[in-house]
Protein backbone atom coordinates (compact mmCIF):
# COMPACT_ATOMS: atom_id res chain seq x y z
CA UNK A 1 0.00 0.00 0.00
CA UNK A 2 1.58 3.76 -1.10
CA UNK A 3 1.83 5.87 1.37
CA UNK A 4 -0.81 8.10 -0.63
CA UNK A 5 -3.46 5.85 0.38
CA UNK A 6 -2.13 5.32 3.81
CA UNK A 7 -2.53 8.92 4.59
CA UNK A 8 -5.85 9.40 2.39
CA UNK A 9 -7.56 6.53 4.83
CA UNK A 10 -5.72 7.85 8.12
CA UNK A 11 -6.99 11.26 7.15
CA UNK A 12 -10.85 10.26 6.98
CA UNK A 13 -10.15 7.85 9.95
CA UNK A 14 -9.07 10.51 12.07
CA UNK A 15 -11.50 13.64 10.84
CA UNK A 16 -14.79 11.03 10.87
CA UNK A 17 -13.67 10.28 14.80
CA UNK A 18 -13.27 13.63 15.51
CA UNK A 19 -16.24 14.29 14.36
CA UNK A 20 -18.44 11.54 16.36
CA UNK A 21 -16.57 12.70 19.31
CA UNK A 22 -17.63 16.45 18.65
CA UNK A 23 -21.57 14.89 18.58
CA UNK A 24 -21.51 12.94 21.23
CA UNK A 25 -20.02 16.49 23.25
CA UNK A 26 -23.13 18.60 21.99
CA UNK A 27 -25.19 15.63 23.50
CA UNK A 28 -23.53 15.90 26.71
CA UNK A 29 -22.84 19.67 26.83
CA UNK A 30 -26.00 21.33 25.08
CA UNK A 31 -29.01 22.54 27.30
CA UNK A 32 -32.18 21.67 26.27
CA UNK A 33 -33.05 18.70 24.16
CA UNK A 34 -34.15 20.51 20.72
CA UNK A 35 -29.85 21.84 20.65
CA UNK A 36 -28.69 18.68 21.97
CA UNK A 37 -30.62 16.89 18.58
CA UNK A 38 -28.40 19.39 16.22
CA UNK A 39 -25.44 17.27 17.70
CA UNK A 40 -25.59 13.73 16.59
CA UNK A 41 -26.74 14.37 13.67
CA UNK A 42 -23.87 15.76 12.50
CA UNK A 43 -22.01 13.45 14.00
CA UNK A 44 -24.08 10.79 12.12
CA UNK A 45 -23.48 11.96 8.64
CA UNK A 46 -20.03 13.51 8.73
CA UNK A 47 -18.65 11.10 11.63
CA UNK A 48 -19.79 7.78 10.34
CA UNK A 49 -19.83 8.82 6.05
CA UNK A 50 -15.38 9.73 6.84
CA UNK A 51 -15.15 5.94 8.31
CA UNK A 52 -17.17 4.64 5.95
CA UNK A 53 -14.91 6.52 3.38
CA UNK A 54 -12.07 5.45 4.76
CA UNK A 55 -12.85 1.63 5.06
CA UNK A 56 -13.94 1.56 1.46
CA UNK A 57 -10.54 2.95 0.11
CA UNK A 58 -9.12 0.56 2.70
CA UNK A 59 -10.65 -2.31 1.11
CA UNK A 60 -10.56 -1.07 -2.14
CA UNK A 61 -6.84 -0.43 -2.54
CA UNK A 62 -6.17 -3.94 0.05
CA UNK A 63 -8.92 -6.72 -2.48
CA UNK A 64 -8.84 -4.68 -5.76
CA UNK A 65 -12.05 -4.35 -5.82
CA UNK A 66 -15.11 -1.74 -4.70
CA UNK A 67 -16.61 -3.43 -1.70
CA UNK A 68 -20.89 -2.38 -1.49
CA UNK A 69 -21.68 -2.70 1.90
CA UNK A 70 -20.30 0.45 3.12
CA UNK A 71 -22.42 1.88 0.01
CA UNK A 72 -25.30 0.36 1.44
CA UNK A 73 -24.50 1.25 5.30
CA UNK A 74 -24.26 5.19 4.28
CA UNK A 75 -27.35 5.57 1.95
CA UNK A 76 -29.35 3.59 5.05
CA UNK A 77 -27.61 6.11 7.22
CA UNK A 78 -28.38 9.01 5.47
CA UNK A 79 -31.84 8.35 4.79
CA UNK A 80 -32.99 7.25 8.38
CA UNK A 81 -30.86 10.02 10.42
CA UNK A 82 -32.93 13.28 9.32
CA UNK A 83 -36.30 10.40 9.80
CA UNK A 84 -35.35 9.93 13.24
CA UNK A 85 -34.52 13.49 14.64
CA UNK A 86 -37.85 14.23 12.87
CA UNK A 87 -39.50 11.85 14.69
CA UNK A 88 -38.19 12.94 17.99
CA UNK A 89 -38.64 16.85 17.38
CA UNK A 90 -42.24 16.01 17.07
CA UNK A 91 -42.46 13.79 20.06
CA UNK A 92 -40.49 16.63 21.81
CA UNK A 93 -43.50 18.97 20.68
CA UNK A 94 -46.52 17.11 21.38
CA UNK A 95 -44.99 15.94 25.20
CA UNK A 96 -43.08 18.89 26.66
CA UNK A 97 -43.76 22.27 24.78
CA UNK A 98 -47.14 24.42 25.54
CA UNK A 99 -47.45 25.62 22.05
CA UNK A 100 -49.22 28.43 23.55
CA UNK A 101 -46.77 29.71 25.83
CA UNK A 102 -43.48 29.16 24.43
CA UNK A 103 -43.90 29.49 21.03
CA UNK A 104 -44.17 32.28 18.80
CA UNK A 105 -47.39 33.13 16.91
CA UNK A 106 -47.36 31.95 13.28
CA UNK A 107 -47.06 34.27 10.69
CA UNK A 108 -49.37 33.18 7.92
CA UNK A 109 -53.63 32.45 8.67
CA UNK A 110 -52.87 29.01 9.77
CA UNK A 111 -51.36 27.86 13.07
CA UNK A 112 -48.38 25.47 13.33
CA UNK A 113 -48.86 22.75 11.23
CA UNK A 114 -48.15 19.42 13.31
CA UNK A 115 -50.67 19.96 16.14
CA UNK A 116 -53.28 21.61 13.50
CA UNK A 117 -53.19 18.15 11.86
CA UNK A 118 -53.13 16.56 15.40
CA UNK A 119 -56.49 18.67 16.83
CA UNK A 120 -57.96 17.90 13.24
CA UNK A 121 -57.76 14.48 13.78
CA UNK A 122 -58.81 14.24 17.43
CA UNK A 123 -61.90 16.30 16.30
CA UNK A 124 -62.51 13.51 13.43
CA UNK A 125 -62.49 11.07 15.77
CA UNK A 126 -64.58 12.21 18.27
CA UNK A 127 -66.74 14.13 16.08
CA UNK A 128 -70.97 14.24 16.41
CA UNK A 129 -71.69 12.08 12.61
CA UNK A 130 -68.31 9.67 11.79
CA UNK A 131 -67.35 9.70 8.29
CA UNK A 132 -69.76 8.14 5.95
CA UNK A 133 -67.41 5.73 4.10
CA UNK A 134 -66.61 4.61 7.69
CA UNK A 135 -70.03 3.85 8.01
CA UNK A 136 -70.05 1.66 4.54
CA UNK A 137 -67.38 -0.54 5.78
CA UNK A 138 -69.40 -1.50 8.94
CA UNK A 139 -72.56 -2.17 6.84
CA UNK B 1 0.40 5.70 10.20
CA UNK B 2 -2.77 3.54 9.80
CA UNK B 3 -2.54 2.08 12.97
CA UNK B 4 -2.03 5.48 15.16
CA UNK B 5 -5.21 7.07 13.49
CA UNK B 6 -7.49 4.00 14.27
CA UNK B 7 -5.79 4.40 17.78
CA UNK B 8 -7.02 7.84 18.08
CA UNK B 9 -10.14 6.95 15.99
CA UNK B 10 -11.24 3.74 18.61
CA UNK B 11 -10.05 6.31 21.40
CA UNK B 12 -12.44 9.52 20.59
CA UNK B 13 -15.21 6.89 19.45
CA UNK B 14 -15.28 5.55 22.69
CA UNK B 15 -14.91 8.47 24.70
CA UNK B 16 -18.24 9.60 23.14
CA UNK B 17 -19.76 6.30 23.54
CA UNK B 18 -19.48 6.91 27.53
CA UNK B 19 -20.58 10.51 27.22
CA UNK B 20 -23.59 8.62 25.64
CA UNK B 21 -23.83 6.29 28.60
CA UNK B 22 -23.90 9.40 30.84
CA UNK B 23 -26.61 11.19 28.86
CA UNK B 24 -28.53 7.55 29.10
CA UNK B 25 -28.30 7.48 32.69
CA UNK B 26 -28.94 11.43 33.59
CA UNK B 27 -30.91 12.47 30.46
CA UNK B 28 -34.13 14.46 32.19
CA UNK B 29 -36.41 13.30 29.59
CA UNK B 30 -37.45 9.86 27.86
CA UNK B 31 -36.25 11.71 24.35
CA UNK B 32 -33.33 12.54 25.71
CA UNK B 33 -32.47 8.75 26.73
CA UNK B 34 -34.39 7.68 22.98
CA UNK B 35 -31.85 9.97 21.50
CA UNK B 36 -28.89 9.00 23.60
CA UNK B 37 -29.67 5.11 22.57
CA UNK B 38 -30.01 6.01 19.05
CA UNK B 39 -26.70 8.03 18.75
CA UNK B 40 -24.74 5.51 21.16
CA UNK B 41 -26.37 2.39 17.98
CA UNK B 42 -24.08 5.20 15.85
CA UNK B 43 -21.11 5.32 17.48
CA UNK B 44 -21.27 1.62 17.32
CA UNK B 45 -21.55 1.35 13.81
CA UNK B 46 -18.49 2.87 13.56
CA UNK B 47 -16.79 1.21 16.02
CA UNK B 48 -17.14 -1.67 14.08
CA UNK B 49 -15.86 -0.11 11.08
CA UNK B 50 -12.76 1.14 12.45
CA UNK B 51 -12.39 -2.58 13.79
CA UNK B 52 -12.45 -3.76 10.56
CA UNK B 53 -10.20 -1.72 9.06
CA UNK B 54 -8.06 -2.88 12.17
CA UNK B 55 -8.20 -6.55 11.37
CA UNK B 56 -9.10 -6.07 7.74
CA UNK B 57 -11.98 -7.96 7.43
CA UNK B 58 -15.34 -7.57 5.71
CA UNK B 59 -17.00 -9.63 8.08
CA UNK B 60 -18.35 -7.45 10.50
CA UNK B 61 -20.52 -5.21 7.52
CA UNK B 62 -23.80 -7.25 7.71
CA UNK B 63 -23.60 -6.42 11.52
CA UNK B 64 -23.04 -2.92 10.87
CA UNK B 65 -26.06 -2.68 8.49
CA UNK B 66 -28.34 -4.83 10.61
CA UNK B 67 -27.87 -2.47 13.52
CA UNK B 68 -28.44 0.45 11.31
CA UNK B 69 -31.95 -0.70 10.82
CA UNK B 70 -33.06 -1.81 13.89
CA UNK B 71 -32.00 1.40 15.35
CA UNK B 72 -33.88 3.00 12.70
CA UNK B 73 -37.09 1.14 13.55
CA UNK B 74 -36.77 0.99 17.51
CA UNK B 75 -36.10 4.86 17.73
CA UNK B 76 -39.03 5.55 15.33
CA UNK B 77 -41.49 2.72 17.53
CA UNK B 78 -40.05 4.81 20.77
CA UNK B 79 -41.01 8.10 19.79
CA UNK B 80 -44.38 6.71 18.27
CA UNK B 81 -45.55 5.10 21.87
CA UNK B 82 -44.95 8.07 23.25
CA UNK B 83 -46.45 10.42 20.61
CA UNK B 84 -49.15 8.04 19.99
CA UNK B 85 -49.35 5.68 23.28
CA UNK B 86 -49.38 2.87 20.89
CA UNK B 87 -46.94 1.19 17.83
CA UNK B 88 -49.47 0.10 15.51
CA UNK B 89 -52.64 1.11 15.88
Amino acid sequence: MSSFYEFLIAFHIVVGAFFIFVGSLGLLKLPNLMSRLHGPSKATTLGVGGCLIASMIHFAVLQERLSIQEILITFFLFITAPVTAHFIAKAYLHTAVDPEAELPPPRGSYGWSTYESATEARMVRRGPSPRPERNDREA
Amino acid sequence: MISIALNIGLLAVSAALLMNLYRLVVGPSVLDRVLAVDTMVVNAIALIILYGIRESTTLYFEAALLMAMFSFISTVAYCRFLLRGDVIE
